[in-house]
């Protein structure tokens, strides 16, 4: 070997490194932490399944964003306490053939997270690198938080992206600017979505801890996604059934039973996200649980103000991260835990 | 050179009722090449964990460098490098930005961590493959730049896990020549962990024998011999060819009256006698009084070989 050393000649020596010395190096040292995050961003932004999901999410994004327009016109009538936020449609309105923007978030936001979390622990243990990184001067916790971040930041970047690309585009096409209240609302919706695909992030990240392959962890999140999405609904559906009361039972029979209904199923992080997302477009929702006549006598028709509309779905907002730092939790005492050992 | 750099006292390791590493004492000197020998599943990865402070000691103690592992393994992990058996690198990442990667890691700034990366790229030789992917690199290769990369830390202690299981005989050489190299000028102290026991007698300065958790044997190839086989250092063998029938059996219990003899072991014609000091002649006369024929007597000495196939291969206690 050292005699191959020097039979290397000048233009291979230099070549490796020359397109890096092109622009100056930094002789400042960054701090491991954020060296590990750089890291994942890129590995992220670079792999297939996120250009991919990318792709699919930008679509649907213009393809709700085009129902929307073509159908703003009907959208406005006489009389409707929602006029004054004209903008908010642009991402709740559908003519049925395609749903809206909120929906599709609901729907593929679940799929983004896990995608970008799912082999997260488990590809490094069978790529071997996990020995390898562990055994650098660097917190052991380093390395699922950065994984974490690194995500999080992200789905961040994307989703406020294509939120303001949506906005962007509307205001463009229909010529109205959104008025402040109607920008904060929708950056509370972005910010709720946020917290959602976080949610399946953190759920995958705990998966990808829990299993040592990494098709498996795609699975079993997938799994739930499923779950939640279709079998979840109809389960709560045969309880309905089986516990309904009798149509002449007294109001407040009826009204626990409703109740109960709904805290089951908001047991669904989709509900939570829907519940909320809606109130936080649709200005003019008042409640999320049944009301009595009594209470609806004497309400005038007018959309909630922001902070009114914030403090309905606290609660849901609540539920969401709570869900999330859950799953965040256990996935990291379960890596804490692991032995570290070389595949 | 007497300065310990590593210290391991009463050092257990428990995964529930399985002891994995059992009341292991060792001492490495500053600047030694120490090669941790034993079979696979005798507790070497264990160990070398525990020196890192990847895994918890059950009980005792591991000094790396002056500072306890289990404490302060960031620390520990400053000073030395680890190879991993079959290290992994990121495949769709070429080989220098994983080194670049792990340099930053260890707090050099862009540009040290550039410059370094280039001069030990070239020490092992893979200067020319640095922007190729490492998916695409071949064990060898990726054994080199694992040691590029525990080299880039700049540490005092490098730590070598199984390093050249499924490497062709030729890399397997140069590799093992850079590690005496390494030693040798840059003054860093290393531990080899391997099965392959030519490999250690070739490079490491001493040895360390470890079987189920335990250290056997610990030193410099001749006095492991002294230490294992202190009662009989000497073997000698002999084939004889018997004129009657049973006059083997006959043969075998004169030649267990012979003094100095220590053990025999027969097998049809063959006798292997362990011998305090070396008594062939008389041998020779006790086999030729008893009539038989001697055909062949010869005297074996000790190597790494006969220590190995001692305690792994041959010793059913042990196997």
């Amino acid at each position: 070997m050292p005699d191959s050393d020097l039979t290397l000649n000048a233009h291979t020596v230099a070549e490796p490194t020359k397109q890096k010395k092109q622009h100056k190096l930094k002789t400042k040292a960054i701090h491991p932490f954020r060296v590990l995050v750089q890291k994942e961003i890129s590995d992220q932004v670079r792999s297939w399944k996120f250009i991919i999901l990318l792709g699919i999410i930008a679509l649907t994004c213009l393809g709700s964003l085009y129902t929307s327009l073509t159908n703003i016109g009907h959208a406005i009538k006489a009389n409707d306490p929602e006029a004054d936020f004209f903008f908010l449609k642009l991402f709740t309105l559908t003519d049925g053939s395609l749903p809206s923007y909120s929906v599709f978030i609901s729907f593929l936001g679940p799929l983004l997270g896990l995608s970008l979390g799912f082999d997260a622990i488990n590809s490094e243990r069978n790529r071997g690198t996990l020995s390898r990184l562990m055994a650098q001067p660097i917190h052991r916790d380093y390395l699922i938080n950065a994984k974490f971040l690194a995500s999080l930041s992200v789905i961040s970047v994307l989703l406020f992206a294509l939120g303001f690309l949506v906005m962007g585009i509307g205001m463009l096409i229909i010529g109205l600017p959104p008025t402040a209240e109607e920008f904060w609302r929708v950056v509370f919706f972005i910010i709720i979505s946020v917290f959602y695909v976080a949610f399946w992030l953190n759920l995958s990240i705990l998966f990808s801890v829990k299993f040592r392959q990494a098709a498996t962890s795609a699975l079993a999140g997938i799994a739930v996604w499923l779950f939640f999405s279709i079998f979840f609904v109809m389960i709560i559906n045969l309880i309905n059934k089986a516990t309904m009361p009798p149509q002449y039972a007294p109001p407040a029979v009826i009204l626990g039973h409703e109740n109960l209904m709904l805290n089951l199923t908001r047991i669904s992080p989709s509900t939570l996200f829907s519940e909320a997302t809606s109130t936080m477009l649709m200005p003019s929702v008042r409640s999320l649980g049944p009301l009595t006549m009594q209470q609806v006598q004497g309400a005038i028709p007018s959309p909630l103000p922001i902070g009114q509309s914030l403090l309905l779905v606290w609660p849901q907002l609540t539920g969401l991260i709570a869900l999330t730092l859950v799953c965040f939790a256990f996935s990291y005492v379960g890596f804490m835990r692991k032995e570290i050992r070389s595949r | 050179m007497s300065e310990s750099i590593i210290e391991l006292v009463d050092l257990t390791k428990k995964y529930g009722s399985f002891t994995a590493v059992d009341q292991l004492n060792l001492t490495i000197r500053r600047g030694e090449v120490f090669g941790l020998l034993g079979p696979n599943g005798a507790g070497k990865s264990t160990t070398i964990l525990m020196m890192l402070g990847l895994t918890e000691p059950t009980s005792g103690s591991v000094r790396v460098c002056q500072t306890n592992s289990a404490e302060n393994p960031i620390a520990v992990k400053r000073r030395v490098g680890y190879l991993p058996e079959d290290v992994g690198f990121y495949p769709d990442r070429s080989g220098w930005d994983n080194l670049l990667f792990i340099a930053q890691l260890n707090g050099l700034s862009p540009k040290e961590a550039a410059d370094r990366a280039e001069v030990l790229l070239k020490r092992v030789g893979l200067l020319e493959q640095a922007n190729k992917k490492t998916g695409a690199y071949s064990r060898g290769m990726r054994q080199r730049l694992g040691l590029a990369e525990v080299l880039i830390k700049n540490p005092e202690v490098i730590i070598l896990d199984e390093p050249t299981s499924g490497i062709d005989p030729k890399g397997v050489q140069e590799f093992l020549e850079l590690i005496v190299q390494l030693s040798k000028e840059e003054g860093i102290t290393v531990l080899f962990s391997s099965h392959n026991l030519h490999q250690v007698q070739q490079v490491c300065d001493r040895v360390g024998i470890f079987v189920r958790g335990k250290l056997i044997a610990e030193g410099d190839i001749h006095r492991l011999s002294q230490q294992l086989f202190a009662n009989e250092p000497f073997t000698i063998y002999a084939e004889v060819t018997p004129k009657q029938t049973n006059q083997s059996a006959e043969l075998a219990k004169r030649l267990q009256q012979i003094d100095g003899l220590i053990s025999l072991q027969q097998d049809g014609l063959k006798f292997q006698l362990g011998c305090a000091s070396n008594i062939s002649e008389k041998i020779a006369e006790t086999i030729v009084e008893s009539g038989a024929g001697l055909q062949a007597l010869y005297k074996r000495e000790h190597g790494l070989d006969d220590i190995y196939n001692r305690y792994f291969q041959g010793g059913g206690d042990y196997a």
